[in-house]
């Protein structure tokens, strides 16, 4: 049994001028226990959407999506978010702090919580940073915050929307292989957002690419069967980013077209 | 370091185009030099009568300001927490926030006689509504994934409100508190100036009733030195106790 399926999903955003807006229609997805799955798409074709349903933060219109066989009925420490920007960091608390938040909202332990944040901090690169008030750290690190205040959790499953997305392209790179190597020692699920091909296939075990939107939905999975590290000039990798690349063209042109 | 020498430089030259001012611009009775002022307030210092009066309005700043701030704190929490709650407090704050508290001394007078509790009220009116509005407004702001980052950290609805949207609120507060003070300091003189025995008001009546020109001035100069030394004081607390939640970084 998939960890989690998406069940003929549709999200409509009901508008008051009458002009509905249908993001995803007949959305079937399923994730495997441990996979990381990249979904990909064009902007606008309601991959943030998807993610939000999942997380919980809003109810699709029709269908289901179950998680261990249950249906999704909000947020849930279960699926652990990391987000685009840096808003949903507590800018009143040090690193560390924000890292053992749900820890400390479960009432853990003042030793045992410290330690495991420190631990995840360790893991994410911010050894020595724990003291330190978002406001004090960059872009990246920020999103390290992130990362380790959502595994440190310890959740069924990541959900990350674009979280490199506003990053500058080496500091991208380097969170890649970072949160590539931290999911082959960890094995948590992902569910990762991105619109960069390049950046699916470095991570992806399975690459879903999105049609266009309005009414979106998978056009098709692509498995992407490298192992360990991936590096950009294999011709494995180049052979993937070619495949995935044809299937989305036609999706970004649309999405281009129907934009302007 | 460089910020008191700025300070004190800053009040030097008021102080010294004050002097010239009133000794060869403006030479007259009615507009003592700073020389005249300061020797008045040194000899009212000691024979402890300035005391007295600041101490008077001193002390209903505080009591109003305090009260104020603690009603309206809870207030503002609400009414941004619950759009119920607002849809129901709205007429009030939006109808009173317009009448200030200077046309509402009569009806302290009335109410609650020329003691204190005429005194603390209109503190307490004027401090309430910018303190709830800036409440509301600090809750208002709050980035919605922050919530949402503690949902699906498995924070419950009580402990979104007390870890999270209090804490960012705070800055807000703080903002709201310290305008909240700069008023007060307008609403006790205005409000002394017409019913008290006693505060830095009174001491301004009763300079104009006996033509005691110096008297006016030392009172207007205690004023805006104790207004100044209160919102660095404020402000120095805010950088000190709660760094973290400072409105401006």
């Amino acid at each position: 049994m998939p960890l989690v399926s998406f069940l003929d999903v549709e999200k409509t955003y009901r508008s008051l001028q009458g002009a509905d807006y249908t993001a995803v229609e007949h959305f079937n997805v399923e994730i495997e226990l441990g996979e990381f799955f990249c979904l990909l798409g064009p902007s606008g074709c309601g991959k943030t959407t998807v993610l939000k349903m999942l997380a919980g933060f809003e109810a699709p219109t029709t269908g289901q999506i179950l998680m261990d066989g249950r249906p999704v009925t909000g947020a849930s420490r279960d699926r652990g978010v990391v987000f685009q920007g840096d808003d949903s960091l507590y800018g009143w608390l040090t690193a560390v702090e924000n890292v053992e938040f749900g820890l400390r909202m479960r009432h853990v332990g003042k030793t045992e919580r410290r330690e495991r944040a420190m631990r995840h901090l360790e893991l994410v690169g911010l050894k020595g940073q724990e003291q330190k008030y978002p406001a004090e750290l960059s872009g990246g690190m920020k999103q390290r915050i992130q990362i380790a205040r959502v595994l440190a959790n310890e959740p069924k499953m990541l959900l990350m929307d674009e979280p490199f997305a506003a990053l500058d392209a080496q500091t991208r790179a380097l969170m890649q292989l970072e949160l590539a190597h931290i999911w082959r020692a960890t094995r948590t699920t992902v569910l990762f957002i991105t619109h960069d091909i390049d950046e699916a296939v470095t991570l992806g075990k399975r690459i879903g690419v999105m049609r266009a939107g309005p009414r979106s939905q998978v056009k098709g999975v692509v498995e992407v069967a490298l192992n360990g590290a991936r590096s950009r000039t294999d011709d494995g990798f180049l052979r993937y980013y070619k495949e995935v690349y044809e299937m989305i063209r036609d999706e970004v042109a649309k999405s281009i077209a129907g934009a302007s | 370091m460089s910020t008191y020498g700025g300070y004190a430089l800053g009040f030097v030259s008021l102080f010294l185009i004050w002097q010239l001012a009133s000794l060869y611009l403006v030479s007259s009775v009615l507009f003592p030099p700073p020389t005249v002022v300061f020797r008045k307030g040194w000899l009212l210092l000691r024979n402890g009568v300035l005391l007295e009066h600041l101490a008077a309005s001193l002390r209903r700043i505080l009591a109003g300001f305090l009260a104020g701030s603690l009603l309206g704190i809870p207030i503002g929490l609400a009414m941004g927490s619950f759009r119920s709650v607002r849809k129901l407090l709205e007429p009030y704050t939006e109808f009173l926030r317009f009448i200030p508290s200077v046309a509402m001394i009569t009806v302290a007078v009335i109410w609650f006689g020329i003691g204190e509790a005429s005194k603390i009220f209109l503190i307490i009116y004027t401090t309430i509504f910018i303190v709830i509005l800036n409440t509301a407004a600090g809750v208002a702001a709050i980035a919605p994934n922050k919530i949402r980052a503690a949902e699906s950290l498995g924070a419950t609805r009580a402990q979104i409100f007390c870890h999270v949207a209090m804490p960012a609120t705070v800055p807000y507060i703080l903002t709201g508190m310290r305008l909240a003070m700069g008023n007060s300091f307008t609403t006790i003189v205005a409000a002394e100036l017409i019913a008290a025995n006693d505060g830095l008001g009174k001491m301004l009546w009763d300079g104009r009733l006996f033509m005691l020109v110096d008297e006016i001035f030392v009172s207007l100069v205690t004023l805006g030195l104790l207004g100044f030394v209160v919102d660095r004081m404020f402000r120095w607390s805010i950088y000190t106790f709660a760094g973290k939640y400072s409105p401006a970084t």
